[in-house]
């Protein structure tokens, strides 16, 4: 095959009309493309605070069907999530991805919520895993692969809910790759989830959970101490933990 | 798959005469185009996000040998494989090397376009391996035998009755009982069937939107989720893809991202956008060991540097084809390939050649709608209009049409002969028509009154008018 790429790169410099491009031109776009330019960023999200922030995150989120409940602390995550099964009528069972910050969490206070850490198998309903950011403009996560934290969990069983911390909240989709580059080396797979999986194939009509999940939940952990003053409301509209007054109280 | 651009004009008549299909181009006429509006609507920045888009692929295609040779050596350093491939034939061949090395038997795909292109599936089924479509508009279509009809809503052109006549034709050992009424009993029944192929299949393919030099990777985006699964659970992944679909960075397939969903399905992101690079890390639980891109050229390199060389940018999003009146009118399918709409009419006779396609350019009213809606500007009613010419250049067009052509041509280099020969014309006509005031037939002119009457000229023509203007000094 080496024999087609030389012909490809040649016909291009002959369709181009010119040859290889020299030293000085090719170092100069490893330049262009190692200094990781933005292009023009929206300003919905830039010009938020964070509360706005989340306040935005939250509402895009829910505009494409995730459900968003906000938690005071870590602590309350378990709590949180033997709730939202219970009120979703989902089995108690949840497999975890084997990250350690989802480890760490007081799965004991919760004996009949049955966990397993690993990858998803087929059958497994419900999943629980972490992420490294969300991009507030969109209402959208953006997880990793890795050893802690495998891809089947986001795609195979039928509820995927997700922990997010409130400082993981970004404006944009740069933010979001600015904070990857700190994570060292590119990851096999990077998945940026906008809702539960849809299709609109038969007439155009949106119908949720095609092959991936049906449900996306999101556990936002907001330990800021501003959270309770009255001031951030819970968009879910169920009474959460944190001791912001649901939507509309 | 077996081109039919050439009878494109029955195939039109066709679409037009089929009830069924001209329901299904009714749904579609008041959903992408509406929803794309709202969705720009909302995004001020939308417009000159679409000079940068349209920016960041020039540059990338005028240094794209550069890019190329960056991303393969990418994508090597992350432990993945490039195969360049020259023609589908190289293609197909690259693919069924890597399935067979690892014997495969199931090959899951998600969409991609290029394995359209270069006739795949057939390719994998007469050598023993079966291809299984995973999108669901991909899905059924592979079922009915047929080719897309829409880059981004493949099956568009059908309606959920006829989906579920094929599900009960297919699905033999479901319940013959079942309901099959509603959509969301058609997608269940889809997820249901293709679960278990997911998790047997021993290469799952993919397209990609983009790739990304700067890292080597490859960005897949759905809705459905499909294209995740197929590339997480098998043990190779294979991404099937073109040259033009590199960019330099991350942060230049962001913008080009802003753009995609909006102008596509006029979501703000889609639900899942996918970047993969290279196959799992040692101590990954899940994901492919192995990640191979077949790169296909197809003569697009020899677009570069030509008048075709903007066709290049295209991202696939199928504005130009929702916005499309004549797509409206006769569907996907008349086309007579796998791309089809204002894009299709410019890239099939680059690709099939004009002989094979020569209708296409021409299948257009010129409303440039498909220009105005481009996220990346792409100059799609001047390239029909070049394509046009060098089908009259090459004497592809029938010879009445060329000595009609070649007869009025005569006359327009020829003004004062030109002038009063359209002065006689409209006096004649209109003194014949003065009393119905249009025609009902008229030599010559049948292509038109076959459809509608043709009015009368009334009075002078705009040429001699405007002469008149101009001498009495009317200042406009």
């Amino acid at each position: 095959m080496s024999e087609a790429r030389e012909q490809i790169l040649a016909g291009i410099r002959r369709s181009l009309n010119r040859g290889r491009l020299d030293a000085a031109h090719e170092t100069a776009l490893r330049e262009r493309v190692a200094a990781h330019r933005r292009n023009l960023v929206p300003a919905r999200a830039a010009a938020l605070d964070d509360p706005g922030r989340i306040d935005l995150f939250i509402a895009m989120a829910e505009e494409v069907q995730a459900t968003v409940t906000r938690v005071g602390s870590s602590a309350a995550v378990p709590e949180e999530i033997a709730r939202y099964l219970a009120a979703e009528n989902l089995p108690a069972e949840v497999v975890l991805a084997p990250d350690s910050t989802l480890a760490d969490l007081p799965w004991d206070e919760r004996p009949l919520l049955r966990t397993r850490r690993g990858r998803a198998q087929a059958g497994d309903a419900v999943s629980l895993t972490p992420c490294v950011a969300a991009i507030a403009k969109a209402g959208t996560l953006m997880l990793i692969s890795g050893a802690e934290t495998p891809t089947t969990l986001n795609f195979l069983p039928d509820t995927h809910i997700v922990v997010l911390r409130a400082d993981q909240v970004v404006a944009a989709y740069e933010d979001g790759w600015d904070r990857l580059r700190t994570h060292g080396e590119t990851p096999r797979t990077i998945n940026f989830i906008t809702g539960p999986s849809r299709t609109g194939d038969i007439e155009q009509r949106i119908e949720l959970g095609a092959h991936g999940p049906r449900r996306l939940h999101i556990i936002l952990i907001d330990d800021r101490r501003n959270v309770g003053d009255g001031e951030s409301r819970c968009r879910s509209g169920v009474i959460c933990c944190c001791g912001a007054k649901p939507c509309g109280a | 798959m077996l081109a039919t651009s050439r009878t494109f004009e029955a195939n039109a008549r066709a679409g037009l005469a089929n009830p069924t299909l001209q329901r299904a181009l009714g749904m579609m006429r008041s959903g992408f185009p509406e929803r794309r509006r709202v969705a720009v609507e909302r995004l001020p920045e939308f417009e000159a996000l679409r000079d940068i888009g349209k920016s960041i692929k020039d540059h990338t295609l005028e240094h794209l040998d550069f890019y190329l040779e960056l991303f393969e050596e990418n994508v090597l350093s992350s432990g993945g494989q490039v195969h360049w491939a020259r023609t589908p034939e190289e293609a197909r061949a690259a693919v069924l090397q890597i399935c067979r090395s690892v014997d495969a038997k199931i090959v899951t795909k998600g969409k991609s376009m290029i394995a359209e292109e270069v006739g795949l599936n057939e390719y994998l089924e007469q050598n023993g391996i079966a291809p299984v479509e995973t999108d669901l508009g991909e899905y059924i279509i592979q079922l009915r035998h047929e080719p897309p009809s829409h880059l981004i809503a493949p099956a568009i052109h059908l309606m959920k009755e006829q989906v579920a006549d094929t599900f009960r034709a297919e699905h033999r050992s479901l319940d013959p009982g079942r309901s099959l009424v509603e959509a969301r009993q058609l997608c269940d029944e889809a997820r249901a069937v293709l679960r278990p192929r997911f998790l047997t299949a021993d290469v799952g393919i993919t397209g990609a939107n983009f790739l990304v030099a700067e890292t080597g990777s490859s960005i897949i985006v759905t809705n459905e989720g499909n294209g995740d699964l197929t590339q997480t659970l098998p043990r190779v992944h294979i991404v099937m893809t073109s040259l033009e679909k590199l960019v330099p960075t991350l942060e230049d397939a962001t913008t080009l991202l802003r753009l995609l969903a909006r102008s596509a399905t006029g979501q703000e992101f889609s639900s899942y956008t996918t970047v993969s690079t290279g196959p799992r890390r040692p101590g990954d639980l899940d994901g492919p060991e192995q990640y191979h891109v077949v790169l296909l050229d197809n003569g697009r390199s020899a677009l570069l540097g030509g008048e075709f060389q903007d066709m290049l940018r295209c991202i696939r999003c199928a504005a130009c084809m929702n916005h499309c009146p004549v797509y409206a009118a006769v569907g996907g399918h008349a086309y007579g390939w796998v791309y089809s709409g204002p894009m299709g009419a410019v890239l099939t006779p680059s690709l099939l050649g004009l002989a094979e396609a020569g209708h296409l350019p021409n299948a257009s009213t010129f409303c440039g709608q498909c220009e105005s809606v481009c996220p990346v500007k792409i100059p799609l009613p001047k390239m029909m209009r070049h394509w046009r010419e060098r089908q009259f250049a090459e004497k592809l067009n029938p010879p009445v049409y060329r000595s009609g052509l070649s007869l009025w041509a005569w006359a327009a280099r020829r003004p004062a002969l030109y002038h009063a020969l359209v002065e006689l014309a409209s006096r004649v006509l209109g003194w014949l028509g003065s009393g119905r005031g249009r025609f009902r037939t008229l030599p010559l002119a049948n292509g038109w009154t076959a459809v509608r009457d043709l009015p009368a000229p009334e009075g002078r023509s705009f040429q001699s008018l405007w002469a008149e203007r101009q001498k009495s000094g009317v200042k406009h």
